[in-house]
């Protein structure tokens, strides 16, 4: 199956303009030396046998897969009401392209515009970019921002940090060279404040801190802020969205930039993506930041209308001297997440906040009240904590899964010193019997 | 029209839509010095209010749905309904990328890697890239890598005039220094000015084949000798693979290193703008530098291979846009060899089609053999009536067409440039409608210029004041802020 409306009349018509006797010679100036002989592909296939072939994977993933789900560590199972499906799936807007042409676009560039405005309100800042590839590429483009902003050589990543998004940004500053100094934690969780006062450098690009951080645990921002911002160093927080709802944002305690990953904000898993990164800063330095950006202007009747604009920092007009490579982004998944927050408003936001807080403190509650289970980190936590036992995570997770539940992260896998501890999610979906399963396992081990 | 406003200055204070479930309190409380006391002001609406809302900004959109959509290099074909249906099936869409049930997904991504190796003969792929851009940072990474690893240093990235600003944004990014090589009389890499330019310094040079005038590269195996020559790698763009599905491989032409954007070439859809998935290939020399992890094969099982020490790290929180590779995954099962085939033949033959129709009535800058994609030129009517590639696009609009893209090539490779990507889902009816519409603009450029200075006159918008927004940037909406613009009737 494919999708050409071709028909051998139309073919047979088109050829006869081009004075051309078979499509090959369209392709003559391909080098004989270069043509495909035979491209190594089974046979096209119908839809109804496309569709058993997905469902057969689907159905591969549910025979396998565990009853209760307690997996978080930056990707988040949390409730999308059915609107923003519906309301992404309208073809009008999947399947548009960048809004170049603005005044074919502006559903488009209205969505970004309220997703831009939504993302201030959420980190308390000033402005923010039409959306990145993801949280990861986010904070290393944020990493890459504070450099412009005051030409540092290193930058302090606590040791908390997800370490996907280490990697991310390690990847990211390799081209410029910058240092990357690590910031341990300390035994609350949270980061060494006393190492990174150590470490705070009039050669500073950046400090970075994610809240929660890696393991659930909330940082104290007020004093990070208190710390950084009376240094040219520019503070960059990354943050879960959903937490949002509940504790104080970055732009709160002098923030310069703040970013991190709507998934949480109605995406779905999907095996990690498509997710949809965001952005946000100080209109001091909005001519520093990556990414596109709609700006609200008027036509030529005076008729209220959205643009993109500040574009003289990106490549398609300043080339090698753009602040980013980047052009398309997640659009589709900023709309969603824009659709979401709509739709939870300030009172539905505030309630699934509560629901994670309150779900994840009673189960860390029961789970510690067994015999052999600790809280590993003494800080607050929102909707993740960190379980530690006398066994190895790795085991104790299989053991639990042979009872049906995917009781957490083995933290073993990113950090060998926490061989034995367990990172556990508990967003508003885990239902009262969903907790009771978890305990009822944990206690059966 | 209900458009209007944006969803902020709709509903009433108290008004909702979404709830959920009233917490048990466990007891616990959020420390005073971090919970949040000053809701985020987010819109307070009604369901349908808010399904009104966006329906209607919706219908602000022109989109592949409900238009032809010409824009060239983007490949806007017709994005499956399938696709979507098999991306959202639940435990698909359900599935957490640390989880231990992920058999299934991991074969979807070897299972694309195959066809992908197939299509370009390369040696292996990463997914990660989120888009071609990210794709284009992650080749010349991995070409960085490459020289690292044999101790060269080198400086200089070679890309033509012709290029997509990704090319030395991205090189720069890498902190590469750029030079530009010209294009000749028919659009092609003038391969005297890059045989000046190579020397030991030369990391490698970025093309596009077929290039951004849509005219293959035919000296290509002669500009791959001349850059391995001196030890540079070739990178290739995928943005115009469309062209080539079945006919050649960019790993045949000599190419080390190329990204392809399943957003186009494999149709998974633009989204206005994302999300997209650059996955990138390579040759085996690069294969040890690949993101991690990758996708293993052991025994019957797959696994994700973390243990990859000259690898160039990660770019993606996880492992790319896995959602889009299932549609990606659908598409070429459902094509086959042959459907893959017929795809680049229609596509050629579409565009070959309307450059023969349009020959007599617009420029053509460069004049060689167009494949999927030609650019044409306003400066017959800009010399003329004052008309440019803006006004005709604008015009295009009021004929319910989306103008293809414009002034890309860049106005210093070729002036007034619109580059015409029709692909093969459009039907020989749908062209002559496009044809018939740019002949009569052509006409009327001489008869009534002013029409087309106007234009579009049917929009929700008509033409927007960017200077104002660039110089004075509004970039969020504020509450109590008014809005100073007048309302349309």
């Amino acid at each position: 199956m494919n999708y050409t409306p071709h028909t051998a009349r139309d073919i047979e018509h088109m050829l006869g303009v081009l004075g051309v006797s078979s499509v090959g010679e369209l392709f003559a100036p391909v080098p004989e030396s270069l043509r495909l002989k035979n491209l190594a592909l089974p046979h096209g296939i119908s839809e109804m046998e496309a569709v058993a072939f997905v469902q057969s994977l689907a159905d591969g993933i549910r025979e396998q897969g565990a009853v209760a789900s307690f997996l978080g560590g930056g990707a988040y199972d949390h409730f999308s009401p059915s609107v923003v499906d519906a309301m992404i799936s309208r073809g009008e807007f999947f399947t548009a392209y960048t809004p170049y042409q603005p005044e074919v676009s502006q559903g488009t560039l209205r969505a970004i515009f309220e997703f831009q405005s939504m993302i201030c309100e959420l980190t308390g800042m000033e402005v923010a970019n039409a959306s990145m590839y993801d949280g990861a590429s986010a904070l290393a483009e944020a990493v890459l921002m504070a450099v412009r902003m005051n030409n540092g050589t290193r930058v302090l990543l606590p040791q908390s940090l997800h370490p996907f998004y280490r990697q991310v940004v390690a990847t990211y500053v390799r081209g410029i060279g910058l240092e990357l100094v690590d910031i341990p934690w300390s035994d609350s969780g949270a980061v060494d404040l006393a190492v990174l006062k150590r470490e705070l450098t009039a050669q500073t690009a950046a400090v970075v801190v994610q809240n929660p951080n890696f393991f659930g645990v909330l940082e104290s921002l007020g004093e990070i802020g208190d710390l950084v911002n009376q240094t040219q160093t520019a503070f960059v927080a990354c943050v879960n969205p959903m937490s949002l709802s509940a504790i104080r944002p970055p732009g709160d305690f002098g923030a310069d930039i703040v970013v991190g990953d709507g998934q949480p904000l109605g995406l779905p898993l999907s095996y990690g993506g498509p997710y949809v990164g965001f952005f946000a800063s100080r209109e001091a330095h909005v001519r520093k930041m990556p990414g596109r950006i709609c700006g609200e202007t008027t036509d030529v009747d005076g008729v209220r209308g959205f643009v993109l604009t500040l574009q003289t920092r990106e490549q398609h007009i300043r080339r090698e001297r753009a602040t980013s490579n980047i052009c398309t982004n997640q659009t589709l998944c900023a709309t969603a997440v824009t659709v979401y927050l709509a739709a939870v408003g300030p009172q539905g936001f505030r309630e699934v906040g509560e629901l994670n807080w309150h779900q994840s403190h009673r189960a860390l509650h029961a789970l510690t009240a067994l015999d052999g289970v600790r809280q590993k980190f003494s800080g607050a936590i929102f909707n993740e904590f960190v379980l530690q036992t006398d066994h190895k995570a790795s085991e104790v997770l299989a053991a639990l899964r042979q009872q049906g539940v995917e009781a957490g992260i083995d933290l073993g896998r990113f950090y060998p010193a926490l061989e034995n501890c367990i990172l556990t999610c508990v967003t508003e979906k885990r239902t009262d019997a969903d907790l009771d399963r978890l305990i009822d396992a944990w206690r059966a081990l | 029209m209900i458009g209007e406003k944006l969803i902020f200055e709709r509903g009433a204070p108290g008004r909702r839509c979404a709830t959920f479930p009233m917490a048990v309190d466990s007891g616990a409380a959020i420390p005073t010095t971090m919970r949040r006391d000053i809701p985020a002001a987010l819109p307070e609406v009604g369901e349908l209010e808010l399904v009104r809302h966006y329906t209607a900004l919706s219908q602000m959109n022109f989109s592949i749905d409900t238009q032809f959509y010409p824009l060239g290099s983007c490949t806007m074909k017709y994005n499956p309904r399938v696709h979507e249906k098999a991306a959202r099936l639940p435990e698909i869409a359900g599935l957490h990328p640390l989880s231990e049930d992920a058999q299934p997904a991991l074969r979807v991504i070897w299972e694309m890697e195959q066809v992908l190796k197939a299509i370009s003969g390369m040696d292996g792929f990463t997914f990660q890239p989120a888009a071609g851009a990210q794709g284009e940072f992650v080749g010349i990474s991995l070409i960085a890598a490459y020289h690292r690893a044999r101790g060269y240093r080198k400086k200089v990235v070679l890309i033509p005039d012709s290029a997509h600003g990704t090319n030395p944004a991205t090189a720069a990014m890498c902190g590469y220094t750029v030079q530009a090589i010209k294009s000749t009389a028919r659009g092609t890499v003038d391969v005297a000015d890059l045989e000046a330019r190579l020397t030991d310094d030369v990391a490698g040079l970025m093309l596009t084949n077929p290039n951004t005038f849509g005219v293959f590269e035919d000296e290509i195996e002669k500009i791959a000798a001349l850059v391995h020559g001196v030890g540079g790698l070739l990178y290739y763009d995928g943005a115009n693979l469309n062209a080539f599905l079945g006919q050649c491989r960019p790993g045949d032409m000599g190419f080390d290193v190329v990204h392809i954007n399943l957003h186009k070439t494999f149709t998974t859809p633009h989204g206005g703008g994302g999300p997209g998935s650059g996955p990138v290939g390579v040759t085996k020399a690069l294969l040890p530098f690949l993101p991690l992890p990758v996708v293993a094969k052991k025994g019957g099982a797959f696994h994700l291979d973390f243990d990859r020490p000259q690898s160039i790290g990660k770019v993606s929180s996880f492992y790319g846009n896995f959602g889009m590779l299932v549609r990606a995954l659908v598409y070429a099962e459902m094509l086959g060899a042959e459907g893959m085939r017929r795809t680049s033949e229609m596509a050629v033959l579409n565009a070959n089609y309307i450059a023969a129709k349009l020959h007599a009535h617009y420029d053509r800058p460069k004049n060689g053999q167009p494949m999927h994609e030609m650019v044409f030129s306003a400066s017959r009517q800009k010399k003329a009536n004052g008309i440019s590639a803006t006004d005709i696009a604008k015009r295009l609009i009021d004929f319910g067409i989306h103008p293809p893209t414009i002034y890309f090539p860049l106005p210093n490779v070729a002036p007034e440039t619109m580059l015409i990507e029709p692909t093969e889902t459009e039907s020989l009816e749908q062209l002559d409608v496009f044809i018939d519409a740019m002949i009569r603009i052509a006409r009327e450029a001489e008869e009534n210029p002013a029409l087309l200075k106007d234009a579009p006159h049917a929009t929700p918008v008509r033409r927007l004041d960017e200077a104002t927004a660039a110089r004075k940037p509004i970039l969020r909406w504020k509450r109590g802020a008014t809005a100073t613009a007048v309302q349309k009737p």
